[in-house]
């Protein structure tokens, strides 16, 4: 199956995208720049990390206005499997293809390192072959990953179980130490109304080879490759 | 006419970058200088016939493009 990776200008996350869809998985990636209006025909869109448009005005706040984003809003309409990371994750809450916003890291440095995360829901195309509770090492590197919602929002969020990777300790404790950015209710990715839309700060894409230091990752791209072959039957 | 959008975190956003400057502020002695908010300022240069149809175009703009109403608000002044 195919995954796009989309490249706005500033985006540099997008090989690590590509080379784990290509040469980790072994399936069919595709750059795809911004100014195009298509996404190809993939089955699978990448919203990938780094610093599109500079991070001017705001993350991600430009970017949403690329040519290429009716299509992947279109994707996304459509149902189809949508991952946004870090900056893609940005740029998914200015498009308000999934609601809140990042802010800046509460201690306002920049935070590169492994962090643990907790599978909170599994019935999203990218996390059905976790399991609830799953505990994975994936690394981040963001100055801005504070999850913000308002008070409403946040609620709604909770009530739908669209919340679906929290900050964790190594046991899987959501604790504030465990919190490296502020993020309210230590959310690290949450997912659309109807659970096609995934965005999440930390880097999956980099946690698929040993070499890296851990392949939990693999398991958000295991995930969405069995989901679009079961003909997306999705367990909880 | 020039318009001047004042974009400002609402409320409840805790601003880190204001809460270190006012820290900063009063480490230096400032101590009447209670707390600080850092927001954004973005001066417009409209070609409009007049002034309610630049405030309009004004508000579009930040509506659209300058400010994020998840986080933000603005004000507009008009010369």
């Amino acid at each position: 199956m195919k995954f796009a990776v989309i490249v706005f200008p500033g985006s540099n996350c997008d090989h690590d995208a590509y080379h784990a869809a290509k040469h980790v998985l072994g399936q069919d990636a595709e750059f795809i720049w911004h100014k195009e209006t298509s996404v190809k025909g993939a089955d699978v869109v990448i919203l990938p990390g780094g610093f599109s448009y500079g991070d001017y005005l705001r993350t991600g706040a430009i970017a949403q206005f690329s040519p290429v984003m009716t299509a992947v809003k279109a994707f996304a309409a459509g149902g189809g499997p949508l991952l946004g990371i870090c900056n893609g994750f940005q740029v998914l809450c200015e498009s308000r293809l999934l609601p809140g916003a990042l802010l800046r890291n509460r201690d306002l440095k920049f935070h590169c390192a492994h962090v643990h995360l907790r599978v909170e829901q599994t019935d999203t195309p990218f996390t059905m072959r976790a399991f609830r509770g799953q505990v994975l090492s994936v690394p981040i590197a963001h100055g801005e990953g504070n999850y913000f919602a308002d008070a409403q929002t946040l609620a709604e969020l909770e009530a739908s179980r669209r919340i679906v990777f929290r900050y964790c300790d190594e046991s899987g404790q959501v604790t504030d130490a465990a919190n490296p950015n502020g993020s309210l209710s230590n959310i690290a990715g949450i997912c659309n109304d109807t659970r096609n839309v995934v965005g999440l700060m930390p880097h999956p894409e980099r946690a698929c080879e040993s070499s890296l230091g851990s392949t939990d990752g693999l398991v958000l791209f295991d995930s969405v490759v069995a989901s679009l072959a079961a003909d997306g039957a999705l367990t909880a | 006419m020039r318009a001047r959008v004042f974009v400002t975190l609402k409320p409840s956003v805790f601003d880190p970058q204001g809460r270190t400057i006012a820290e900063s502020l009063h480490s230096m002695g400032y101590g009447k200088v209670a707390d600080v908010r850092q927001g954004k300022y973005f001066e417009l240069e409209l070609q409009t016939e007049s002034a309610d149809k630049a405030r309009a175009l004004a508000a579009e703009v930040a509506d659209k493009v300058l400010a994020n109403p998840v986080i933000e608000s603005y004000r507009i002044e008009l010369e």
